[in-house]
């Protein structure tokens, strides 16, 4: 150590969240009484401008050469303040911090107690700072190109706003086409544009950008590297027909003789075994469902390839797995629609006339499977039709949380509804949820076109008539809360507003990427105001649904600002790494490479010839894990020496 | 138009036994639209639990005394509010802090109980009388089981059948079992959702030493209603033992070869699952098993089964309050027997049997449904 260490105590009042439970006087002037302690002030906000300036000139003027500020947890405040100590000449590494309001002021009232564990927590930090050294923050260049996985609306709009700026992308995409849920529905609200009409100039921008690789029908495998220099492997799987050589013509689908439910349709229609999902298709390419396809089970048929005049079908194609290498990663995987059949009072599955939204926006649509005819199951026009709200929704049984978005597509649903027939509407609501720009003003006129709202939270639907008037009729029963008595309503359809949820496999995409999940089971933000779109780990963006449930506007402006991001580290070009690594100390070292099997990112590689293991620092991420391990203790962890734990240790304790 | 004024001393009792949930309920009204009152008069749960939620409950109305605790709602409450808790915080306001009138029926239930142990207000002594006919060793130290029958199943001469046949196949099987007289009381589990907390925990407190003081290890009951208190409510005073209900006890025996049948018994039998026994205990397929294991049986089910079963009506002290005709839930269960051509109602629950005996009284019905508790078939069938 070149100098002798000469500690600044910083402590906050975070207004009164700490003020108001800990003794500051009390615990600032016992931080004064510390070893090496040359001065402890306290302050209003620390984190404020002159709360700033107070310890920049301290370190200026008295010639301090450490810093620990007492305030809140290091995951809102420690970059400010390291940033501040780097202002003032202070490398970041010689800052410590002292949670005392999360950790203290928050979790109890007891003002004695919380003032003597803020003043362990400062002699912690104040003896550990004691020890620390500053350490270097190796700087590496980006990778300007960019992985964007989804290409639902969130994919696209990322895709299409790095692209335009010249930057390459690789949009990824698992389906044939790209389009997303987005490309399936009727109209969109509260403007009640055609969603295809909008949506399709992206799509087909997307399709034909230079910028743009497009890689359809594939599905990332593998992810390895760090932000800058991502490494990834994908998986296109194989369609069975030469993308060079077709034509689009439709032939093959045409002919071929075989059926399955269609999934652009939501189950409502039937698609060929060799199909392109729906005709504005990107790539406008068909792929042969080898589970329908006969020729795949018993070997015959091969209609579609007797009329492919382009030659362009080929049974023998098979994956091809690509490597990529991108500096950031966009992560817009999207959503699944909530399954209604286990709520099994409602019916769905059991009765014909009981849908679920995605249904509806199929059915309603022109290119849809009845041509755009809201009808019952066997063709005639319904009579009556009601919307159930919340269908797996704000019920602690399936998703506690609001899909944010159902309330909206369900005054949508009456508006096309009174449109296209002299439907009665009934909205089941338990709350009326319309909080977007025109929102309110759509619900009014929703209102004015004579839809009629039942408050209340449908207990069953069932097709047991109790009176002429039920018979034939799937009745609703309800509390209509605002009459106070349940009531009965018969209807002919029975469409089920239905939750939006985190995808099936999100858990295996958090871990391909090293994201988090909420307690929701939706993909993390880092901050959920000030952060809502980076995740932990940095070069890694969510946008869209897979973050959580979100209309179109609020997808487009994250899908936006995770572009903003991406544009910003490109723009910069190179990219800060953790200063905090391990070092192999190569005399204590016996080459049992019991660290080398355990490392995460692959960071540490076998010199033969010394016998010895060697720790790149450009891929340690600082995760200590190799140090836990290694039998000869050889391994020190930087900023986490034994030395500074044992010393902060002893601060909690003493 | 009423003055928003909490009544402070009932808003605190409905407060600590509503617990958090009660603060969550978000008025859908999905609790009214399940309640089976709503099929035969008008009953809106939801709109007590607003009135409780604000402290302006009107302790006076009947409507309190509505809820049978059927658990039905509960399970389906999007934000778990636990109605019957809170139904059951209102009575005790009423019976505990005197905010209301406690009906006359219950009156008296609450009386005999507290007075004599059992809410019939039969004699204590009177309590093994039946059971030396049948030669029912007293439970004595190193017993096995103690066989716990409800109140009903030793005074009714109707529910001493069903007591009567779980001897005989206890006995049959050759199981090691006994019983306690005047020592043991009611086990109060309808007194506390009828809203006497403290009748219940002096119940419970002499129950649970009676039972400690006899070396009690192990009890069969032949009631859901005793099996939900001792199992979930008596533990919290000290009670320690295990605790099973007979049906489970027949299924173990039929699994371990202990059971043998002679008979075949040619009936249509539908099952009713008691509350307490199906939404409270999760025991849907024991019962149905040992249904299913008597030779000639067949097994129907009716519309509402499982998970779904209507209640009878009798739980929560409605079994001693008057229910109008035209408002019994069990002649609607009755109907879903019928509907389903069924010959015999098979129970597990005196208070299910009692009540579905009541309404079978009623000439409508005929003679088309026999009502039996599974003790007494499979006593039948060996």
């Amino acid at each position: 150590m070149e100098d002798k260490p000469r500690i600044g105590v910083y402590v906050c009042h975070c207004g009164t969240n700490i003020s108001a439970t800990v003794d500051i006087d009390t615990v600032t002037s016992y931080a004064r009484s510390l070893d090496s302690v040359v001065v402890a002030k306290d302050y209003r906000f620390m984190c404020s401008d002159p709360g700033q300036d107070l310890i920049k000139q301290d370190i200026r003027e008295l010639g301090l050469n450490r810093v620990v500020v007492a305030s809140c947890s290091p995951l809102m405040h420690e970059a400010t303040f390291r940033r501040v100590c780097e202002e003032a000449g202070l490398n970041r590494y010689l800052f410590q911090m002292a949670n005392i309001r999360e950790h203290c002021s928050w979790v109890t009232e007891n003002g004695k107690e919380a003032t003597e564990k803020a003043k362990a927590l400062i002699n912690a930090a104040v003896r550990r700072v004691f020890y620390q050294e500053a350490l270097e923050i190796p700087e590496i260049p980006v990778n300007p190109n960019t992985l964007i996985v989804g290409g639902g609306i969130a994919g696209i709009q990322a895709a299409l706003e790095i692209a335009n700026s010249g930057n390459k992308v690789y949009l990824v995409e698992r389906e044939p086409s790209i389009g997303g849920h987005m490309i399936q529905l009727d109209k969109t609200f509260p403007t009640l544009d055609c969603s295809a009409c909008i949506m399709t100039p992206k799509m087909s921008d997307v399709g034909s950008h230079p910028d743009i690789e497009l890689m359809s029908y594939s599905e990332v495998e593998e992810v390895s590297g760090y932000v800058g220099n991502f490494k990834v492997r994908v998986r296109k799987k194989a369609r069975y027909v030469d993308e060079k050589k077709c034509t689009s013509c439709g032939v093959c689908q045409e002919k071929c003789p075989w059926k399955a439910p269609s999934e652009f349709d939501a189950g409502i229609g039937e698609r060929k075994a060799i199909y392109i999902p729906f005709p504005q298709a990107v790539p406008n390419i068909p792929v042969i469902d080898t589970e329908t396809c006969v020729y795949f089970k018993t070997g015959k048929c091969r209609a579609c390839e007797k009329f492919c005049e382009a030659k362009a079908i080929d049974f023998e194609q098979k994956d091809q797995y690509i490597e990529l290498e991108v500096g950031n990663i966009i992560v817009a995987t999207g959503y699944d629609v909530f399954d209604p059949s286990p709520i099994i009072q409602y019916g769905y599955g059991r009765y014909d006339n009981v849908i679920t939204g995605i249904e509806f926006e199929r059915m309603c649509n022109a290119t849809g499977p009845t041509g755009g005819n809201i009808v019952l199951k066997g063709g005639s026009a319904p009579e009556s039709i009601a919307i159930i709200h919340c269908v797996g929704s704000r019920d602690e049984h399936y998703h506690a949380y609001c899909s944010r978005v159902c309330c909206m597509y369900a005054l949508k649903f009456a508006h096309l509804i009174k449109e296209k027939t002299d439907a009665e509407v009934y909205q089941m609501y338990i709350d009326m949820r319309c909080f977007g720009k025109a929102y309110e003003e759509f619900y009014q006129r929703i209102a004015e076109e004579g839809v009629k709202f039942v408050r209340g939270k449908v207990s069953e639907v069932t097709d047991q008539a109790i009176n002429e008037e039920e018979k034939g009729k799937l009745i609703l029963v309800v509390e209509d809360t605002l009459l106070g008595s349940v009531i009965r309503v018969p209807v002919d359809i029975v469409i089920l507003a239905t939750a939006i949820e985190a995808r099936s496999d999100a858990e295996q995409v958090a871990r391909l990427f090293s994201i988090s999940r909420s307690a929701d089971g939706f993909f993390l933000e880092r901050h959920p105001k000030l952060d809502p779109v980076a995740t932990m780990t940095d070069g890694i963006q969510v946008v869209g649904c897979c973050q959580g449930p979100k209309d179109i506007p609020d997808t487009v402006a994250q899908a936006s600002a995770g572009a903003a991001r991406v544009l910003a580290m490109i723009s910069k070009g190179k990219v800060e790494l953790e200063g905090i690594t391990a070092v192999v100390d190569e005399e204590q070292c016996s080459g049992c490479k019991t660290c080398i099997s355990l490392c995460p990112f692959n960071a540490i590689s076998f010199d033969e010839e010394k016998k010895v293991s060697r720790i790149n620092e450009a891929l340690c991420k600082g995760c200590g894990t190799c140090v836990a391990a290694c039998p000869s203790e050889a391994i020190t962890q930087r900023h986490f020496t034994t030395e500074q734990i044992m010393a902060e240790l002893e601060g909690v304790l003493v | 138009m009423a003055t928003l004024a909490p009544y402070k001393e009932a808003a605190q009792i409905i407060e600590e036994e509503g617990g958090e949930a009660l603060k969550l309920c978000y008025q859908c009204g999905l609790c009214t639209a399940v309640c089976p009152w709503n099929r035969v008069t008008s009953f809106t749960p939801r709109k007590l639990i607003h009135q409780a939620q604000l402290g302006l409950v009107d302790f006076e109305h009947d409507e309190v005394w509505r809820c049978v605790s059927c658990k039905l709602c509960v399970d389906r409450c999007p934000r778990g509010v636990r109605v019957m808790d809170i139904m059951r915080a209102l009575r005790r306001v009423i019976v505990e802090v005197g905010a209301g009138i406690t009906p006359d029926a219950l009156r008296l239930s609450m009386k005999n109980t507290s007075g004599v142990g059992n809410p019939l207000g039969e004699e204590r002594e009177k309590r093994t009388d039946w059971v030396k006919e049948l030669g029912v060793k007293t439970f004595t130290k190193g017993t096995e089981i103690l066989y716990f029958p409800c109140c009903y199943q030793i005074y009714d001469p109707f529910g001493k059948r069903v007591a009567r046949a779980a001897v005989n196949i206890m006995k049959k099987a050759g199981v090691d079992f006994g019983m306690l007289g005047a020592e043991v009381s009611c086990c109060g589990e309808s007194m506390r959702k009828a809203g006497s907390e403290s009748i219940f925990q002096n119940l419970v407190q002499s129950n649970i030493s009676a039972f400690a003081e006899a070396g009690v290890r192990k009890i069969v009951v032949t009631s859901p209603h005793c099996y939900h208190t001792f199992t979930e409510e008596y533990p919290e005073f000290g009670g320690d033992f295990e605790v099973i209900h007979f049906v489970q006890y027949l299924s173990e025996l039929l699994r371990e070869g202990k059971l043998e049948f002679t008979k075949k018994l040619n009936k249509k039998v539908t099952y009713h699952d008691s509350c307490c026994l199906g939404r409270y205990a999760g025991l849907y397929d024991e019962p149905r098993q040992v249904l299913e294991s008597i030779p000639g049986l067949e097994l129907v089910e009716m519309r509402e089964n499982r998970e779904h079963a209507l209640c009878c009506g009798g739980c929560a002290g409605r079994f001693w309050m008057e229910t109008k005709k035209g408002e019994r839930w069990s002649d609607l269960r009755i109907a879903q027997a019928i509907e389903v051509e069924a010959n015999v109602l098979a129970v597990a629950c005196p208070y299910c049997m009692l009540n579905f005996q009541d309404s079978l009284l009623s000439p409508e019905w005929g003679d088309a449904l026999e009502l039996k508790d599974i003790a007494q078939l499979v006593e039948e069938a060996m």
